[in-house]
């Protein structure tokens, strides 16, 4: 069966000849909903092979519905979603199944994502059996899967409430790394667990991600792992990218002033590095995504536009994201920002190594 | 299941519950009682016939009597033995209450689980339908039931309906009141279901499961059935009671079970004509009827608080 040959090496390698390639384009992508939200509205990034691409945003700005849209657990509106080369918004029912076991999500919650009443071992082997792969390979399989998320192949005949947060979470894992995809959407797969623990989930995925060559599109509102595990960052506002950029960059020189404002509500335990700095924070909470502002979306809790004295623009032009390959912004004055940013601006967070 | 799944089960757990077994009875002592005077019943039902009396047989030298060491409840106004008639009743009851839960809570999954996961136009129809169902009271509609199927099939049968009028024959009167009963009694089950369906439709582990490459129906098989079973028990239990009393109010207004069949519903009839003079011919199959649906209620909402606590204390209606 299509399984045998996954020799993870073996496929890499294919991989490897059309490294430039994209393994992700998605274009133009719209989720819209029946009462008038606009959840993901227009959304276009694509995901290189082998690197992790950081999605961070609000709480309801449309992070986990473009989480959902991407894996078509959710039939985007408009748009194409193209995994290596197949166009996943055109396929039917039948050939979307196979298509997409290369595709595969860990979920937010570790308590709702494992069926409470089947046992570890059928939880994590459930990909194998769907894709009919016989029993002695499974249980070798799902043995093995355990062992290198690090819980040990004996726990298979356990029930998931025996285990701890940070335990469902590495089952979580196990499970969708079974089938050995090749993209894995991390959607907020550490924000219901303690710090200590994610800092051991975070190790784990970025061992996988070595041994196993993953793409990671990880969905986190987290800026302290993002900055430690993402290749590229990309900044979320109302269903919309407002900033695209490397992840050191985007750190050291956000170039829209949602970034600026997210990246200063981070906390921080040495006030000093930014004691020279006023925090740029937020008020009030996002419009909402039923009636998204006109122009720009971000104009209505800009702090950009009114220290540049409500330009015109701000409220008549939706910004188009643009830029160079290292950093692309959704904002008419992003480079007024980025200039005065080169002067002092430093923040210094998530490098508490 | 396959054989890998299989020994995942067989692991552990087993002799930790049955050590919890003791403090549980004095926790739960009236599920306790229910449970045994329900098994007493049914063991009542399936000895009927290593009883010392038959329940056909009459007896006019013997009318009416009161309990004694011959008639231990006593006879009626045949001289048939009051304890024989309520051992073929109890029958007649449990055989009902079981072929008609049985079909009405697998008619009642079927369309609860297939109107929440589908969904949209499919799901707003059924229960729509069901809806509708529900504005009928059920005891006029059971009845309305009732008389039709007796009079379409209790005469002479021929073409397509000669079998159902073979098998009413063969059934004693009993196949009206089941066919009565599964079709009217799906509709609790079907609300129960749907709701919990809709629920667990949405749960990471489905989209899980979904992302995995599993169809509709692994899904369906895998996932949402097995985490309804605590729901469908539920249902069981509101379903079966009910059963139990529909077929004795039919029966005690003469268009359940036919006579001479014996059941709680045709006693209580003829016993109501002479309590006056002989008060334990109604007694005796009203407390039947009486302490089963009791024990019957007991054990339901026992279940249902073990199996879901967020339901714990409210009543049925």
């Amino acid at each position: 069966m299509a399984l045998g040959r996954k020799a993870p090496g073996v496929r890499r390698e294919q991989g490897g000849a059309s490294q430039s390639e994209p393994l992700l384009q998605v274009r133009g992508l719209h989720v819209r909903f029946g009462n008038g939200v606009r959840a993901v509205d227009g959304i276009d990034f694509d995901v290189a092979p082998g690197e992790t691409l950081a999605i961070v945003g609000e709480s309801g700005c449309g992070k986990t519905t473009l989480g959902r849209a991407v894996t078509l657990l959710l039939r985007p509106t408009e748009g194409q979603v193209v995994f290596d080369g197949i166009d996943l918004t055109k396929l039917g029912q039948r050939k979307l199944r196979t298509a997409r076991r290369d595709l595969q999500m860990i979920f937010q919650d570790p308590y709702a994502s494992l069926d409470p009443r089947q046992r570890v071992g059928e939880i994590v082997g459930e990909p194998l059996r769907i894709a009919g792969m016989e029993a002695a390979a499974r249980r070798k399989r799902v043995a093995k899967l355990l062992d290198m998320v690090g819980l040990g192949g004996d726990m298979a005949g356990r029930l998931p409430r025996e285990f701890s947060g940070g335990q469902r979470q590495r089952i979580g894992i196990a499970r969708a790394l079974a089938a050995d995809p090749r993209l894995v959407i991390c959607d907020e797969p550490l924000s219901s667990l303690d710090v200590s623990i994610q800092a051991q989930i975070v190790n784990l995925l970025v061992k996988l991600q070595a041994e196993l060559l993953l793409t990671y599109v990880f969905i986190s509102h987290d800026f302290a792992v993002v900055r430690q595990i993402a290749t590229r960052v990309a900044v979320m506002y109302l269903g919309r990218i407002v900033e695209l950029a490397e992840t050191e960059r985007l750190f050291r020189a956000p170039g829209h002033p949602y970034t600026v404002s997210l990246l200063s509500a981070v906390p921080t335990l040495s006030c000093s590095k930014i004691s020279d700095d006023q925090p740029q924070l937020l008020a009030g909470d996002p419009p909402s995504p039923a009636r998204v502002p006109t122009g720009c979306r971000f104009h209505t809790r800009c702090w950009l536009r009114r220290q540049l004295g409500d330009p015109s623009i701000c409220t008549s032009e939706d910004p188009a994201l643009s830029g160079d390959g290292q950093q692309k912004t959704a904002c008419h004055f992003s480079a007024e920002l980025l200039a005065g940013n080169s002067e002092h601006r430093r923040l210094d967070v998530g490098t508490n190594g | 299941m396959s054989a890998a799944d299989a020994d995942y089960r067989s692991a552990n757990g087993i002799a930790a519950r049955i050590r919890d077994v003791g403090p549980w009875i004095a926790q739960n002592p009236g599920l306790v009682g229910g449970v045994l005077f329900l098994t007493f019943v049914i063991l009542l039902a399936i000895l009927a016939p290593l009883l010392p009396h038959d329940a056909y047989r009459q007896n006019v030298l013997h009318r009416n009597e009161l309990p004694s060491l011959e008639h231990w409840l006593g006879t009626d106004e045949l001289g048939r033995d009051l304890l024989a008639r309520i051992a073929v009743g109890a029958r007649v009851s449990l055989v009902v209450a079981v072929a008609s839960t049985i079909i009405a809570v697998a008619i009642g999954v079927m369309i609860g689980t297939i109107a929440a996961y589908l969904g949209g136009l499919v799901d707003s129809t059924i229960m729509r339908f069901v809806d509708s169902m529900y504005a009928f009271p059920e005891t006029l509609f059971a009845i309305l039931m009732a008389a039709l199927v007796k009079g379409q099939l209790s005469g002479d049968g021929h073409g397509l309906l000669a079998p159902l009028v073979e098998a009413y024959r063969l059934s004693g009167g009993l196949l009206g009141v089941l066919l009565t009963l599964g079709l009217t009694g799906w509709l609790t089950t079907s609300r129960l279901v749907r709701a919990h369906v809709l629920s667990l439709k949405h749960a990471e582990y489905v989209l899980s499961c979904k992302l995995s490459g599993a169809t509709h129906w692994f899904i369906i098989r895998t996932h949402l059935l097995p985490n309804t079973i605590p729901i469908i028990l539920v249902a069981v239990t509101f379903v079966v009671p009910n059963a139990i009393l529909l077929e004795a109010g039919l029966s005690f207004i003469g268009i359940g079970v036919d006579p001479p069949t014996p059941s709680w519903g045709t006693m209580i009839a003829t016993g109501a004509q002479s309590i006056q003079s002989y008060p334990h011919l109604l007694i005796c199959p009203a407390l039947a009827i009486g302490l089963t649906l009791l024990s019957l209620t007991v054990i339901g909402d026992t279940l249902r608080d073990m199996f879901d606590p967020a339901l714990a204390g409210t009543r049925r209606a």
